[in-house]
């Protein structure tokens, strides 16, 4: 059983050797009450130990009041996917304590409010009452900074517990405030009260501690949501229209915030983008196409329920070939869901966004890193293509907290694609091909060539942009042969892009029969449940797709292994659906499908591919 | 014997002042039906672009989905042109503005495309203060559905069926007026020398100008208990002034009494002369055009003219502070922060 192979590493209550630097920490709050600086504080502690850290916010769709848990995974293997099992709780939370003590795995440490009085509760666990509502009032005199002390008085608990290096609290608290003394003061007191508190007053039972180790070294911490911003700056966004949603609000506001500071011509001190926050979803996309239509790099962010409403205008983009960078950061759907839960629910509507025949180019980061990687490849890759290109990303991705290597400086430049920007080029396109036909495929790939509105005096370079059906030189028509040709075409134009994409990541393991595909933010999980599988002597290759539409090496994948399981995290298995209609041998794929709102953690990937292989 | 050469040259054609003759700022056959106002409108945009100068490849031809947006084909075959989708061409024009304001959009649209499923956008468009002329060529109905009512028909009036309208019009221009437009006109495609006049003030203006011209549908709303038949609007139409559009570079030549008539500068120096034919209306106060809107709905008169206007107004791209150059005229290597720059981000999150 998976369960047995992760109980391993638990200690037993009494006479076990330490959990050093394998654990996970869960922090019980209610929302708005201000704990995610000490949160951040904690992660930021460990993971200047040398430790390799993640951070997850589990929040409800709520600004006070509901209860929202944070979890701090440390992992001395680099693990850093969501942790079924929690090692320590922290119960701030009078609403959830309950529930949260029944759901730690034995063993566990719980800290708690005293009057809470919870350690009747349990005889498995390792209890710590702390009078927070007691310290509080003695170490922090303004009245009105209580509520939010009180989180770092337990910060400064588990840092006693634990064995965190109080001169990297200090660190991360000078780091969290931007080194203004008052806040640092005020909060490490607030944090070193309760160290000496729990030095007094309490015993330690359980078996969790960290160890300085050197596995963070020059490591950056950062969101998926701030790196696809980071990415699209880079990426030289020129027009960015966005509607406020959740999740994906972040990336547009952190792309503006670092494109203020840094897209600043510096000769004429303007900027070099323009931003509009749209009335709707519907004219957020519409704003992109028509930015994009008249030459600017332009880009949207959203979520589900926004690509729905964007379905129209995909449809236009894709059969008017104009480029647009379309950031989906998923969460639960359907309708509005579980607004503040992951998901990867929007591959197969996505995939074929609008009525009509439609077929899209659609990004799979699974990192922070290729957040960043792929927003620069979105833009090329729109521009070269001429459609709406998506970079798929999720919640779990774009909110949390992940540790990466620093992201490298990009010396490609920039690929515009197959743009007539002068009257020279026109000139040139004219003599080499007659004319200028806006929607006619002089290189064989299915790309036509565009103008620009505005840049070219010549009427030749005139052309009418129509979503009715039209001929090569963009005239309206309904001729049956006119629109078979166009729809032709726009098909070739996808096969050209198969060979575009970012190919997929494939591990194989020599003499593997078991293959695993997965995707996105699923990446964590699976190669966590992979090393686990390979301890238990069972080995697996591994295929981690990084486009659709599919490259040749998925086929080839599938067919070189008795049976692939495909890991999505939806419902309905959407992954394993395009894969199914798309590759040589549909019958050798199994799905495992993770739907609760939560990240995908490694059991539940063992125990799926357990009991497949079971069979 | 040697042919005797010509004695008179071939005239030439007359010529706008970049050297284009008329003929330049044409476009493809109607296909509208014969006699439809859509036709006589877009006439009067190819005679406005045309005397107005425009340089015809700087003109942006925005339109949506229905009869009147099929027009912006039949002008400015020289022009780029955009037929988006249904009620939402204000986005489309107003992403290509913000990155390349040295475009002369020209939207037109209907009252299907504007009033009802572009409601929003029309919203919208009018409170950012895009740089555009936006036309709704406005027929109370919807043509290429084959007549039902649209939200600007109004109440009372009856589809040749004997469908009666039930709902209050949607007035464009009050709507306008009430979101801040700086440049609101209600005209008559029967009424060319006003319509013309409007056309080029709004050029000569910088936001969105708004021109509310009623056309009829010859096919589906040109009956006698139509309120949007040419018979109707031609026997109800009351201009509030008779208009003169005075271009920049034209010198003042004609004195007026200031009594009985009133000058509006425009924001490239070119002037609107009107002369009052409604006792004291001032097109520069605002809640005097709203008054006026209400009243004659409220009259059911029909007044034309330029209802309101604001020349001073900021347009959208400079409330959004960006600067003079266009943003999609700015070189690939200006648009990538240096490797200085991303390491001084990357030191930041570590």
């Amino acid at each position: 059983m998976s369960t047995a192979v992760l109980e391993e590493k638990r200690a037993e209550p009494a006479g076990r050797p330490p959990v050093v630097n394998d654990f996970s920490i869960h922090v019980a709050t209610a929302n708005g009450s201000g704990s995610q600086s000490s949160n951040n504080i904690l992660m930021r502690s460990i993971f200047q130990m040398g430790i390799p850290v993640s951070g997850k916010n589990l929040f409800p769709s709520n600004i006070q009041g509901l209860p929202t848990w944070f979890t701090i995974r440390a992992s001395k293997d680099g693990f850093i996917a969501r942790r079924r099992d929690v090692g320590v709780l922290i119960c701030m939370n009078p609403e959830t304590a309950h529930e949260d003590v029944k759901t730690v795995a034995p063993g566990a440490a719980v800290i708690y409010e005293e009057n809470l009085k919870l350690e009747g509760l349990r005889t498995d666990v390792s209890f710590y009452p702390v009078p927070f509502s007691k310290l509080v009032l003695e170490l922090v005199q303004d009245g009105k900074l209580r509520r939010l002390a009180v989180n770092m008085i337990y910060v400064g608990v588990a840092a006693w517990l634990l064995g965190i290096d109080m001169a990297e609290v200090e660190k991360a608290v000078a780091k969290q405030f931007k080194s203004k003394a008052a806040a640092v003061d005020i909060n490490m007191k607030a944090i070193r009260g309760g160290l000496e508190w729990a030095e007094k007053n309490l015993t330690k039972r359980d078996p969790f501690r960290v160890e300085r180790m050197n596995a963070t070294a020059g490591k950056i911490i950062i969101d998926g949501n701030a790196a696809a911003a980071i990415g699209c700056m880079m990426g030289g966004v020129q027009f960015l229209a966005w509607y406020p949603i959740t999740p994906s609000s972040s990336l547009a506001e952190s792309l503006i915030d670092y494109a203020g500071r840094y897209r600043v011509d510096p000769e004429t001190g303007e900027p070099t983008i323009s931003v509009v926050q749209a009335e709707d979803e519907l004219a957020a996309l519409g704003m992109v196409i028509g930015a994009g239509w008249a030459g600017a790099r332009a880009m949207t962010t959203t979520s589900g329920p926004g690509i729905s409403l964007m379905s129209e205008f995909t449809g236009l983009a894709y059969y008017t070939e104009v480029p647009a960078v379309i950031v989906d950061v998923q969460r639960v759907g359907p309708s509005t869901g579980l607004p503040t839960r992951t998901m990867q629910g929007d591959i197969t509507s996505t995939y074929n966004l609008s009525h009509g025949d439609a077929k899209h180019i659609l990004l799979l980061p699974a990192s922070v890193r290729e957040c960043y990687d792929m927003a620069m490849d979105a833009f090329d890759l729109a521009e070269r293509f001429q459609t709406p290109v998506f970079l798929m990303s999720d919640l779990d991705l774009g909110m949390n907290n992940w540790m990466s290597d620093p992201f490298p400086f990009v010396e490609r430049r920039l690929d515009r694609g197959k743009v007539l920007r002068s009257k020279e080029e026109l000139d040139a396109h004219v003599a080499k091909f007659k004319e200028f036909a806006r929607y006619k495929d002089v290189d064989g790939d299915g790309i036509p060539y565009r103008t620009l509105p505005g840049f070219i005096d010549n009427p030749a370079a005139a052309y009418f942009t129509r979503g009715s059906g039209h001929t090569e030189r963009g005239t309206y028509s309904e001729r049956p042969e006119d629109y078979k040709n166009n729809m032709d075409r726009l098909a070739r134009k996808f096969e050209t892009a198969r060979a575009h994409v970012p190919k997929p990541a494939i591990e194989k393991a020599s003499g593997a029969r078991v293959g695993l595909i997965a995707y996105g933010s699923s990446d964590f999980a699976v190669e966590e449940a992979r090393a686990i599988l390979a301890k238990k002597g069972i080995s697996t290759s591994y295929l981690r797709l990084r486009a659709l539409p599919l490259t040749p090496e998925t086929s080839e994948f599938v067919s070189a292994h008795d049976r692939v399981y495909v890991i999505d995290q939806n419902r309905d298995g959407q992954m394993y659906d395009v894969l199914r209609l798309e590759i040589a041998e549909p019958t050798k794929l199994r799905s495992i499908r993770h739907y609760d709102g939560f990240p995908l953690d490694a059991e539940t990937v063992l125990e799926g591919i357990e009991a497949g292989e079971k069979k | 014997m040697s042919s005797t050469p010509p004695t008179t040259e071939p005239k030439a054609p007359a010529v706008n002042r970049i050297g284009l003759p008329a003929k330049e700022y044409g476009g493809s056959k109607s296909t509208l039906c014969v006699g439809c106002g859509h036709d006589v409108i877009t006439r009067q945009i190819t005679q406005a672009i045309y005397e107005m100068s425009i340089p015809p490849h700087r003109i942006a031809k925005m339109s949506g989905i229905g009869c009147s947006s099929k027009t912006t084909a039949y002008f400015a075959d020289r022009g780029h042109g955009f037929n988006a989708v249904h009620g939402r061409m204000p986005a489309v024009a107003t992403g290509a503005m913000m990155v390349n304001p040295s475009l002369v959009s020209i939207g037109v649209s209907g009252d299907g495309d504007t009033a009802s499923i572009g409601a929003g956008q029309f919203v919208h468009l009018l409170r950012r203060n895009v740089p555009m002329l936006y036309i709704v060529e406005n027929n109370g109905v919807y043509g290429l559905t084959k007549g039902q009512f649209s939200a600007t028909a109004d109440a009372g009036s009856k589809l040749k069926t004997g469908v009666v309208n039930d709902l209050p019009a949607i007035d464009l221009c009050a709507m306008a007026i009430e979101l801040g437009c700086g440049y609101v006109a209600r005209s008559f495609s029967g009424d060319m020398k006003q319509l013309v006049a409007l056309l080029k003030g709004a050029l000569a203006h910088r936001g969105t100008a708004l021109l509310d011209v009623i056309s009829p549908c010859v096919t589906f709303n040109n009956h006698d208990s139509s309120t949007k038949s040419y018979k109707w609007a031609k026997d109800h139409e009351i201009p509030i002034h008779e208009i003169g559009f005075i271009p920049y570079y034209e010198e003042i030549s004609v004195e007026y009494d200031p009594g009985t008539t009133q000058e509006v500068e425009l924001h490239d120096g070119s002037r609107i002369r009107l002369k009052k034919l409604r006792e004291d209306y001032d097109p520069t106060d605002k809640a005097k055009a709203l008054m006026l809107c209400q009243e004659s709905a409220a009259n059911q008169e029909f007044l034309t003219g330029l209802i309101y206007v604001e020349p001073a107004k900021k347009d959208f791209l400079a409330l959004s502070g960006l600067g003079s150059t266009p943003i999609v005229t700015v070189p690939d290597e200006r648009l990538r922060p240096t490797p200085q720059a991303l390491a001084e981000i990357m030191e930041s999150l570590k």
